[in-house]
């Protein structure tokens, strides 16, 4: 059953990586769903990352190149050191411009241009995290008509992030990783 | 987009890239969408213009206003000695090949404020080579040629380079290229007597030499894929035979129109050798 989406943004820093090993099970191909996941983290793990995250889903995983076409199926995760936009023609664009909020990639800036091209058939999860990215991007996301979820502050490993996103956006789901059933029920409904 | 105050429709970025075009003869229109207009909100939001109307005023009228969105428009994101493990396989598989050449010409396409021209004049200086090289330092934009003239880098930034050359194969104390200046390292002269500076703009200007080594990293991706083949053609057409392409970490030259004239060197660095 395909989902109502076209494509989900994870965005996640300290603490993340769980929450994401649990998540993408979930994402089976017959979802029709593409993916992107920014994560905050070093230059060094590129290859050992896309591995561990292929061997928890049927979809394929790579790591983003830029002019990548966003595919049904497939999970793209932002290399180190590069923001992820999303181009008005369903492609990738990699850019090297300065760090915001003290980070590159920049979740807010993949939420926010994401939710440009893909409006209401865009789905934005918010996870575990020390720093503030990520909510201007939901704010803005909000905006466009995307579905906005974040973790459950209460369950994350580092609450600062999605504690500062349930405080100023109007989110459409809290989620809770040892129960996805609403998650997913949310991204098939 | 979440830019403050500021809104810009994907109308306005058209019209603004035909005004360029029309009044300045720059063409942006083969750029990335999103990065360029996710930079010209942040230009709007940083001058602090109340609407899209008064900006585009300012730029048709303001010559002196162009230039500033010229340079506030193009990223200029650059550090020393970045990705390892490619000054590595210059220092270690590149330079030695140079080496055996009377003249050693480089290009630095897209050169921004000129730390990774600075790493290889740096690189050519530890093997004997920089007195018979030329490092040719282009970019679109006038304004960063004087930084790369200047060869002056913030001080802040010397810790990561430093450690940055040493995880590169440098031997020597890297705080011996540059004098400390309070808040700036200005670089030793002897490194920026061999650099060659022009403004080059990739969309429309052609081939100006020949080179042993072009160097155009995370410049192409901010290209549409047809400007992408134009800026690979010239680099190809710009090359001698058996000569050097060295791209960003994030580009490669797979499944474009000249692919089949290279061969990546064999460590798998985004450095390819021109073959046919």
């Amino acid at each position: 059953m395909a989902a109502r989406f076209d494509l989900l943004v994870i965005g996640g820093s300290a603490g993340s990586l769980s929450v994401v090993m649990k998540i993408i099970p979930l994402l089976k191909p017959s979802l029709n769903l593409a993916t992107v996941i920014v994560f905050h983290r070093k230059q060094s793990d590129d290859s050992a990352l896309i591995e561990v995250l292929a061997g928890r889903t049927d979809c394929r995983v790579k790591e983003a190149d830029d002019k990548d076409d966003l595919l049904p199926a497939h999970i793209y995760v932002a290399p180190a050191d590069y923001h992820v936009l999303i181009e008005k023609n369903k492609t990738i664009t990699l850019d090297f411009s300065e760090k915001i909020n003290y980070s590159r990639p920049s979740i807010d800036l993949s939420f926010d241009s994401a939710a440009e091209v893909y409006g209401p058939r865009l789905a934005c999860l918010l996870l575990s995290g020390a720093n503030a990215d990520g909510v201007d991007g939901l704010l803005s996301a909000k905006r466009q008509g995307a579905f906005i979820m974040v973790q459950n502050p209460s369950t994350a490993e580092v609450p600062y992030m999605p504690q500062q996103a349930v405080e100023k956006v109007s989110c459409d789901l809290l989620i809770d990783p040892d129960n996805l059933k609403e998650f997913l029920a949310a991204i098939l409904e | 987009m979440f830019v403050e105050g500021v809104s810009l429709s994907d109308e306005n970025v058209e019209l603004i890239l035909r005004d360029l075009i029309d009044l300045y003869g720059y063409d942006f229109t083969n750029y990335s969408r999103a990065s360029i207009k996710r930079r010209i909100l942040r230009l709007m939001s940083n001058d602090r213009f109340l609407s899209f109307a008064e900006f585009r005023y300012r730029l048709k009228n303001d010559p002196e206003y162009f230039k500033r969105f010229v340079e506030q428009i193009t990223v200029n994101v650059t550090e020393m000695f970045r990705d390892v493990q490619f000054y590595k396989t210059l220092r270690e598989v590149v330079l030695p090949v140079l080496a055996t050449k009377p003249i050693i010409r480089i290009w630095h396409a897209g050169c921004s404020t000129g730390e990774e021209v600075y790493s290889m004049a740096i690189l050519l200086a530890e093997t004997n080579l920089l007195d018979k090289s030329l490092l040719y330092a282009t970019d679109i934009n006038p304004a960063v040629l004087e930084k790369v003239r200047a060869g002056i880098f913030p001080l802040a930034q010397m810790k990561q380079y430093s450690e940055n050359y040493i995880a590169s194969g440098g031997k020597k104390d890297f705080s011996s290229y540059y004098t400390a200046q309070y808040n700036a390292a200005k670089f030793d002269e002897t490194l920026g007597k061999k650099i060659v500076l022009a403004t080059h703009n990739l969309v429309s200007d052609g081939s100006f030499n020949e080179f042993q080594l072009i160097l155009c990293r995370n410049v192409m991706i901010y290209f549409d894929k047809p400007l992408q083949d134009r800026a690979l053609r010239l680099f190809y057409e710009s090359l001698e035979m058996l000569g050097y392409l060295a791209l960003g970490s994030k580009e490669t030259l797979k499944f474009t129109d000249i692919s089949a004239m290279f061969r990546q060197v064999e460590n798998r660095e985004k450095i390819w050798k021109k073959v046919m």
